[in-house]
């Protein structure tokens, strides 16, 4: 089959290449979501008022913190290209994996979309500050999406530095902003006081916060992703993963201090580029370039690791045969899934130019969401079938199994969340994944190989 | 000993078709909702049509400070009434509710059992036919 021509050479086969390190994995976990801290989190505020987006940055960080916990243990022993996609092959069975494969390539391809309408919003309202009204925005959707990934297609190694260097000035934007409103004086720039208001919605409102509260955070799950091309999976994971949510907890709680303290919320919960409308009402030309450059580099970074997370799982699935094998080959010279990465471009253009940017990000949303409800039985399950002690853990998170209880109650009032004002959207998209269900088991899975399904070696699990 | 199960191999027309199977199914449900959504806006475009009334800072609720802000933000009373006034409905309709939950966690159930049966068989080819 074609795989197996394509990903060897003569009867060597090709793997990808391991040369990325914890800077990168934090790079790749932060690189996708900290475009979230620059435009997204804020439709917190809409849907529940100023302290309930708080509330949902808190609570939603909780969620994650458990997402972060359970991925180390679980990636750093199963270190595959695919992350939870490879984890549920070997622990749950073949149509959770092709179910959570699907979570991932839509998750970052949808993420993918929205990113580049961001780039090309803000080329707009940069154009329009420097005299150019009315420019389109379509052909710089197509050049951000096409230059990454160019760069996706040559090599993981630059594609990620670049996500280092770009997310790095990027957080460095939002110390600096943080720093610029004198947040020790209030009154002075900020004004909570004349700001803060109470619960516009009371407590229903706190908890319908919590779907756009995953923006905050969605995505840095990711680092597993590259679980298969770094140099060592048990100390590279956990720590660059952990490490991106601690700065992911920082960077969100100074976005919403500084938002809330200079915007009312009923602008706030509603705006494209909050952080560059906060930086314009400080009055600063220096610091309203500098975060329309950090917007646009936050941006660029997670467009540049989703096609990279993407195209991995997109890859896992064809190399398995869950997808068609066509797209599981490697690239013989640059070592990259190079036909998975060129598939997913007209595929991410695609859904920017449908101009459906809530409905691209709740996609993205619940297959998020979707992904993390399977960790907490993927969890309960491995600890199962190989106790502690049976097999090699790279990293063993504590208190288990408080964070896989935990991330299920959050995962089900996140569910209920999206239902209040995104209804309809959650059950289209649950019939999608039914239906696609449905087809895996009717037609799909006569081409999976049983056996190649399981490549650990581990010994036989408890219970089967 | 049972013998390994062999598959198919799937021919390019085949693999195609598949391919574009799934890219269908995605902008359906990316689609759908709309038809909804279209219902809703014109809902809320005749409601709003009809409680346009010419608004103050004072009657939106805006104290000192908020007003400052939104002036600076380039708005006048009459365009933040538009963002002011746009609420979300968060009534519960039980049924849906209902609907919504028996979706959610019967697609979970049958994932988890269906997954069960094929990893059975993943093991059983994987550790019996050694």
């Amino acid at each position: 089959m074609a795989t197996e021509k394509i990903t060897s050479v003569g009867n060597k086969p090709i793997a990808m290449l391991k040369v990325l390190n914890p800077f990168h994995i934090w790079a790749l976990g932060v690189g996708i979501v900290l475009v979230g801290e620059f435009m997204g989190w804020n439709f917190t505020v809409g849907k529940g008022g100023a302290y309930a987006s708080l509330i949902a940055c808190w609570v939603i960080g909780l969620l994650y913190t458990c997402v972060a916990m359970i991925d180390s243990e679980v990636t750093s022993t199963v270190a595959a290209a695919g992350g939870q996609y490879t984890q549920a092959k070997h622990i749950v069975g073949p149509l959770m994996a092709f179910n959570v494969g699907l979570y991932l390539v839509m998750a970052y391809t949808m993420l993918c979309a929205a990113d580049a309408l961001v780039v090309g919003d803000l080329m707009k309202s940069g154009a329009e500050v420097m005299g150019y009204a009315n420019l389109d925005t379509k052909p710089f959707v197509v050049l951000t999406v096409a230059f990454l990934a160019w760069l996706n297609y040559r090599g993981v190694f630059a594609t990620l530095t670049l996500n280092l260097v770009i997310t790095f000035l990027a957080f460095l934007s939002l110390i600096v902003l943080f720093f610029a409103v004198d947040p020790l004086n209030q009154g002075v720039v900020l004004q909570h006081a004349g700001l803060l208001t109470d619960l516009p919605y009371g407590w229903i409102g706190v908890i319908a916060s919590l779907q756009f509260g995953m923006w905050y955070y969605l995505g840095i799950e990711g680092t597993c992703q590259a679980a298969e091309e770094v140099r060592s999976a048990g100390r590279s994971i956990p720590l660059g993963t952990m490490g991106g949510i601690m700065t992911l907890l920082v960077a969100a709680t100074i976005t919403w201090f500084v938002a809330t303290g200079l915007m009312p919320w009923q602008y706030l919960g509603q705006a494209v580029t909050p952080m560059y409308d906060a930086a314009t009402l400080l009055g600063s030309t220096q610091l309203q370039l500098m975060l329309f450059i950090a917007t646009a580099f936050a941006a660029t970074a997670s467009a540049n690791g989703c096609i990279n997370d993407a195209s991995r799982a997109w890859f896992s699935l064809a190399r398995d045969r869950y997808m068609p094998v066509f797209f599981g080959a490697i690239h013989p010279k640059y070592r990259t899934p190079y036909r998975s990465v060129l598939f997913l471009v007209p595929i991410a253009v695609s859904f920017a130019f449908t101009g459906l940017l809530d409905q691209v990000i709740t996609f993205s949303i619940l297959s998020g969401l979707l992904g993390y409800t399977f960790m907490t039985f993927n969890m309960i399950k491995f600890r199962k079938m190989w106790p502690l002690g049976t097999i090699h853990r790279g990293y063993i998170h504590p208190f288990h199994p408080i964070p896989a209880i935990t991330l299920l109650t959050l995962c089900c009032a996140t569910y209920f969340a999206t239902f209040l004002g995104y209804g309809a959207s959650l059950l289209s998209i649950m019939a999608f994944y039914i239906l696609a269900s449905v087809w895996f088991v009717l037609r799909r899975y006569k081409f999976v190989k049983r056996a190649d399904q399981f490549t650990m070696p581990w010994p036989r699990p408890k219970g089967y | 000993m049972k013998k390994n199960y062999t598959p198919p191999n799937q021919s390019m027309f085949g693999q195609m078709f598949d391919t574009i199977l799934v890219l269908v199914l995605v902008y359906a449900s990316l689609m759908i909702p709309l038809l909804f959504k279209a219902e809703e806006k014109a809902e809320a475009a005749a409601e709003a049509a009809t409680h346009a009334v010419q608004s103050t800072w004072e009657s939106l609720g805006q104290n000192a400070v908020q007003q400052a802000q939104w002036v600076k933000l380039g708005y006048d009373p009459e365009k933040a009434a538009t963002l002011i006034n746009s609420r979300f409905d968060y009534t519960i309709d039980p049924l849906m509710l209902l609907i919504t939950i028996a979706v959610v966690a019967g697609y979970f159930i049958f994932m988890l059992k269906v997954s069960d049966k094929q990893y059975r068989e993943v093991i059983a080819e994987k550790f019996d036919n050694k």
